[in-house]
């Protein structure tokens, strides 16, 4: 039996996405900067992607900016409004428990030879993975410009109160930015950064059948943004290079579907989620210490479960499931070459021991229960072995 | 006029009757080793030289697949023109000049003439005397070292032909592949083991090469990259059949029923008699590893003693008497080293003891190991049934 239990690394793309990326890219080919009937075709498709996009998020299609991936939409969204916005102030607020795409820009803008430096406050978080409300407000300063909070964490899939943090924000410096990192929460949750005072939201298509390659990034209207990609200035100059048509429009189909039947999905994903929860929980084995760093309730989102499986070593846990057919992620790399742990799971709590032997599970719509259950029982028959070999 | 390559050879020359077998392999390989110039090429061996008639676009290829043919001493990039006068020859060493160096620059030169042709008019002596002067009359930079000349002038008046060059390229030197059998290298996904496939081949042997899988312990990632080293090494050594054996089970009876701290040396034990046994099959004359006296504890003299003497075949150690910075040198030449750096996982280290004995006991190594003799035989019957043989 294959299991694929690694949605939140990607996703298989949906058979409509396949047919409309297939159908751009063999019949309505154009580039949509041509002015000639091939070109205005295939413009329509970035319109219709604009404002099918626009409208799940309710927001105007001004305000979709498409981009590579997650990855640039953060880029672009931290560094581009850092340096548009640099006169107003140089602090930026963001988690100790962000994607690397997040921290990275950060770190560069921290770098940045220019004086003053772009000063970066982190923000820790509680053993569930959430962040202190009082904190944030006493972090945010007059020179605050940005503030950088994940929605749904991708290793735990703990889920941050946005509607909450958006309003305290505004409340306390009604200039500060906020940018949502909302990879791992777009089609699961409902995002109306207008109700939730967001600014910014960075989406990628992949996460929820849709094309490798392709995301996007929500840009409020008044915000200014300095653009990173510079060239024949496509999207109003704010992202040169020639649109990737057929992924976008796929991008549209996959989103479309996945609010078309959020509810539902959302349901299957938590009772799933919930299964696993419960499965794992049951496990009771000698010298095998079951942690489970996610929760059934609304404290975590419904498609991740991390767990850890003291002493077994997370890489060898994984390809022992993966000869099962279990494809899942691991927490974070084996120490003894690498030492980059994973910060997400030591921010929560988790020795660096534990943190090695860390698997993350992740649903779609798709999974099933007979996938969970399989699961289980292949870790029933694995851990009692593997537990055997471990270093002494 | 033909531009060729001519090739010397130095250790090749001592060769008394034999010495045809080793021509005749150099010139199959460097045959070999230029399939890849996109203009083809011949190689003629003649007078205890090799020649290569080529493409002069593809010179850069050339050189570069030349150099990594064992047995070349040095490549001369020539010019060859039919029989000719002083007049035409004097002529052309002036144009060999000015198409291989700088003329405007500073030189020092010395002309250095070999009159196979006898009834050429002149003598060398005499042709060298009007070479220096014809060649100061044309560069007034150039000047006559006739002790250290930064350019020889070698000019070769042969029945047929004139020969004209003056760079020498080094190769490798060694001896040609294939023309000293065949042995079995034990590769790791290391730094050391690939550089001792190298030099082995260095001395003309083929190389067979063997790897022990234990997945999930190891991963497909870390087969893949001894695959890859194994193609690194091919470039030197010709074509590779590389043995992975599966060495799961094997290595967990050891953990479950020897002592700890001698787990590594019975392993290794298993893995020479595992070695020798597909190394005899395939007609190898000796085992290659990469130990170097001290590097760890299954490599001091006691332990390699106790893992040696489950061998018959001869275990050569190319690089017992070298330290690691030599080694890592020589990987970083041959390209190797950025590949076995990667830090793809070997959870095999799970298998090691904190403290593994360094002064093992021949008797008390063979009494644990008789621990294992109910089932040790369907075992390495099973590992060698299951093996898969890659070629490369």
């Amino acid at each position: 039996m294959e299991c694929y239990l690694d949605n939140s690394a990607t996703t298989r793309a949906s058979e409509n996405v396949i047919k409309t990326v297939t159908k751009v890219m063999d019949l309505d080919y154009g580039n949509p900067s041509s002015k000639h009937m091939k070109g205005f075709e295939s413009e329509t498709y970035l319109k219709d992607a604009r404002e099918a996009i626009a409208k799940i998020l309710k927001v105007n299609e001004k305000e979709i900016l498409f981009t590579s991936g997650g990855t640039e939409s953060n880029n672009t969204a931290l560094i581009g409004a850092a340096l548009a916005n640099q006169r107003q102030g140089r602090h930026i607020i963001t988690t100790c428990f962000e994607h690397a795409s997040v921290l990275e820009p950060l770190k560069y803008l921290n770098e940045l030879k220019d004086q003053p430096n772009f000063e970066i406050t982190y923000l820790p978080v509680d053993s569930k993975g959430h962040i202190s409300l009082d904190d944030l407000k006493a972090a945010i300063r007059e020179d605050t410009i940005l503030v950088s909070i994940m929605m749904v964490n991708n290793e735990i899939g703990a889920v941050q109160d946005i509607p909450a943090i958006g309003k305290i924000i505004k409340e306390k410096n009604p200039k500060t930015l906020f940018h949502v990192d909302a990879i791992q929460a777009f089609g699961k949750y409902d995002i109306f950064p207008k109700k939730m005072n967001v600014d910014m939201v960075s989406v990628s298509g992949h996460k929820f059948h849709g094309p490798k390659g392709v995301g996007f990034l929500y840009i409020n209207d008044k915000v200014k943004v300095k653009p990173l990609i510079l060239g024949g200035g496509q999207q109003k100059g704010m992202r040169s290079g020639t649109d990737n048509v057929p992924g976008i429009a796929g991008m549209a189909v996959a989103a479309a579907e996945a609010y078309g039947s959020k509810q539902e999905n959302v349901a299957h994903m938590t009772e799933l989620k919930n299964m696993l929860i419960d499965g794992l929980s049951e496990i009771h084995i000698d010298g095998v210490m079951i942690k489970i760093n996610s929760y059934k309730d609304e404290a975590s989102a419904p498609h991740i479960v991390s767990a850890t499986f003291s002493p077994v070593k997370s890489e060898v846990l994984l390809h022992a499931l993966e000869d099962r057919g279990v494809y899942v992620s691991s927490g974070s790399a084996c120490s003894s070459n690498k030492p980059g742990l994973s910060g997400t799971l030591q921010s929560i709590g988790l020795s660096a021991k534990e943190a090695d032997c860390t698997l993350r599970f992740s649903f779609c719509d798709t999974s099933t229960a007979g996938e969970v259950e399989y699961t289980l029982n292949q870790l029933k028959e694995l851990l009692p072995m593997l537990s055997k070999f471990v270093s002494r | 006029m033909d531009k060729k390559l001519l090739i010397k050879y130095s250790e090749i020359g001592v060769k008394g009757k034999n010495r045809y077998i080793f021509e005749d392999m150099l010139v199959r390989n460097i045959n070999s080793a230029l399939k890849v110039l996109p203009g083809g090429a011949s190689v003629r061996k003649a007078q205890g030289r090799v020649y290569v008639t080529y493409d002069e676009n593809d010179y850069d290829e050339a050189i570069s697949a030349l150099t990594k043919v064992f047995g070349i001493a040095w490549i001369c990039p020539m010019d060859q023109y039919d029989k000719m006068g002083f007049e035409d020859i004097a002529q052309a060493v002036n144009e060999h000049l000015k198409n291989t160096y700088d003329m405007l620059e500073e030189h020092t030169f010395k002309a250095n003439c070999r009159r196979a042709d006898k009834a050429f008019p002149m003598t060398s002596v005499e042709v060298n005397e009007s070479i220096g002067e014809t060649v100061l009359n044309e560069f007034p930079n150039m000047k006559v070292d006739v002790h250290d000349p930064e350019i020889m002038i070698n000019i070769e008046i042969r029945p047929y032909d004139v020969n004209i060059y003056s760079k020498a390229i080094e190769g490798l030197s060694g001896m040609p592949v294939g023309s000293s059998g065949k042995a079995m290298l034990l590769l790791s996904g290391g730094i050391d083991s690939p550089v001792a496939g190298y030099m082995i081949a260095k001395r003309g042997v083929s190389v067979d090469a063997i790897y022990f899988h234990a997945p999930p312990y190891t991963s497909e990632r870390a087969k893949q990259k001894v695959v890859d080293l194994a193609k690194i090494i091919s470039r030197y050594s010709g074509p590779i059949k590389l043995h992975v054996v599966n060495f799961t089970e094997i290595q967990m009876k050891i953990y479950e029923i020897c002592p700890h701290d001698e787990l590594t040396i019975i392993m290794r034990r298993f893995m020479m008699r595992l070695a020798e046994h597909f190394a005899i099959k395939n007609d190898c004359l000796g085992l290659v590893t990469g130990e170097s006296i001290g590097q760890v504890a299954s490599q001091t003299m006691q332990s390699m003693l106790v893992t040696n003497e489950v061998c018959t075949l001869p275990v050569y150690r190319p690089l017992c008497a070298f330290d690691k910075l030599d080694i890592v040198a020589i990987s970083e030449k041959i390209d190797a080293y950025e590949t076995s750096i990667l830090p793809y996982e070997d959870c095999c280290t799970i298998f090691v003891a904190k403290h593994p004995v360094t002064k093992p006991k021949l008797d008390r190594i063979v009494k644990s190991e008789h621990k294992l003799d109910s089932i040790i035989d369907e075992l390495m019957e099973r590992a060698i049934e299951t093996t898969e043989v890659i070629e490369i």
